[in-house]
């Protein structure tokens, strides 16, 4: 028994929790759900309109349930690069990298996001894995390295070709908001207020994500849908977007039995660790980026308007050859679009292959990723 | 013509020997933006509670129960191209199919409108 009543910022909480913004996203006429969690907004005008306007004007998203970390301390580099397959020697300060966090095995535990600030790595974990993650970094990173789980700051993502002429004229900073090209972040002031602000996201587009206090994250969401450009953007639109961005979900895409290379992640793979090794499952990775895998993560195009969900079988004619991870309508080509694993010699673009979803046969090819062109700033 | 409910959120209207369904208002607003919607084949044989429809969301995909037993003797053609119907004019335009009734006394464990209003509101 304990006296303190002060929540254990490592622990899991026991209901669902809400976001900073809740009552802001109920006014805004969302529907709420749980994810993560939290409760979430999954719609607020409808699923495809959402999409179609990031896709063409701005999309406000709320990711406070992710989780947001920060680790300082005496030789931080080196104890990170033992648990993900990074180079940090090339991260310099502003800088933003996508990597993985690796099991013993080489199995993905999380995808993340890994910035240089100032003085330490901020790093951007999923919100369904955060707690894990916490007990894994706790677990293998050595005592001199501080972990401060964040949970203050809302996280917000403003996405879509006019992010950027909607976040500019509320921005002022050391240097100016155009600094930042794709995956670069820094400190600056919106609405007068203190937040780190980085030029990246997850629906293909070009945009921001902005770490803020919680207290400001109302009427920094208000300043921002102010602009007609903008408008609040919910869960289900996230995901339809992503997967038409060919980015993969944690959970459903990746897993701990999922590896880098059969994922097609390589380039979170630094040049250096793989001639280095030295992350955990560094041997078995290794082999896989020498000798190939057996089976990758491709795109699939499907006919007709059925969309093939997660579990879905796919055949090679009468051969099963994998299975659907994600799956969907997707708003911008007007046909269901999915992600699967398949053994490699059916993972060509062009392939035809079928998929076995509630008892239909839809029939599929298989297309490069992205379904749908990353517009990144670079 | 009366128009019955059931718990799975489908509706029947029945004329005759003819009942017309499907999905409630309130079903659409939950599914959200319908993309596909599968419709039995005209002529099939359904027995009260099967699986005889799939209405795709950009979510997920939701089976429709057919809410008494009979033949199909016709499916709403519109919606193959327009599945948005369903979403648009869930009670009336977006109707799914129509079953020639085998047996009108499965109608007596359906609710009327205010029965179904009340469970909603209880959700």
């Amino acid at each position: 028994m304990t006296d303190d009543l002060t929540p254990d910022p490592d622990a899991p909480p026991e209901g669902p929790l809400t976001l900073p913004l809740d009552a802001w996203h109920r006014e805004r006429g969302a529907r709420m759900v749980e994810f993560a969690g939290y409760m979430m907004p999954v719609q607020y005008e409808g699923i495809i309109a959402e999409h179609l306007w990031t896709r063409e004007s701005a999309g406000l998203f709320d990711v406070s349930h992710m989780g947001q970390l920060y680790l300082s301390g005496e030789g931080l580099d080196a104890a990170l690069e033992a648990l993900l397959p990074i180079d940090l020697s090339t991260l310099k300060v502003g800088q933003v990298r996508y990597s993985l966090l690796l099991g013993e095995d080489g199995g993905i535990l999380d995808d993340l996001m890994v910035s240089r600030w100032g003085s330490g790595l901020y790093l951007v974990v999923n919100g369904a894995t955060k707690w894990d993650d916490i007990g894994h970094l706790r677990e293998h990173l050595p005592d001199e390295i501080s972990l401060n789980h964040i949970e203050e700051p809302a996280l917000l993502a403003l996405q879509g070709p006019k992010a950027f002429a909607s976040l500019e004229p509320l921005v002022s900073g050391e240097w100016p908001l155009s600094a930042l090209t794709f995956m670069r972040g820094g400190p600056f002031k919106l609405c007068g207020v203190d937040a780190w602000i980085s030029r990246s996201g997850y629906t293909g587009e070009d945009g921001f994500e902005i770490s803020l206090p919680r207290e400001n994250a109302a009427e920094i969401a208000d300043a921002l849908c102010d602009n007609p450009a903008v408008k609040p953007i919910g869960l289900g639109a996230r995901d339809s977007l992503r997967l038409e961005a060919g980015l993969p979900l944690y959970g459903h895409d990746l897993n701990e039995d999922t590896d880098p290379v059969s994922a097609g992640l390589t380039f979170a793979i630094s040049k250096r660790r793989r001639t280095e090794g030295g992350f955990p499952g560094a041997e078995r990775i290794l082999k896989l980026l020498a000798d190939g895998t057996s089976a990758v993560r491709v795109g699939l195009a499907l006919e007709g308007r059925m969309a093939a969900r997660e579990g879905a079988a796919v055949f090679a004619g009468t051969r099963e050859v994998g299975r659907v991870t994600s799956g969907g309508f997707s708003p911008s080509l007007q046909h269901p679009i999915a992600m699967a694993y398949v053994d490699a010699g059916s993972a060509a673009p062009g392939t035809a292959l079928e998929l076995h979803n509630r008892g239909k046969r839809l029939a599929a090819t298989v297309v490069p990723l992205p379904f749908v062109p990353h517009r990144y700033h670079r | 013509m009366s128009r019955f409910y059931t718990k799975d959120h489908e509706w029947i209207d029945v004329d005759g020997d003819t009942g017309t369904v499907g999905i409630t208002d309130y079903a659409q607003s939950q599914l959200g933006d319908i993309t596909f919607v599968e419709l039995p084949a005209a002529g099939q044989a359904v027995s009260k509670g099967d699986g005889v429809s799939v209405v795709d969301s950009v979510k997920a995909a939701s089976d429709v129960y057919t809410p008494v037993s009979g033949k199909v003797a016709e499916v709403n053609g519109a919606l193959e191209s327009e599945p948005e119907l369903v979403n648009a004019d869930a009670e009336n335009k977006g109707w799914l199919f129509k079953v020639t009734l085998a047996d009108s006394g499965e109608l007596g464990g359906l609710m009327d409108r205010a029965a179904y209003d009340a469970y909603v509101a209880e959700l």
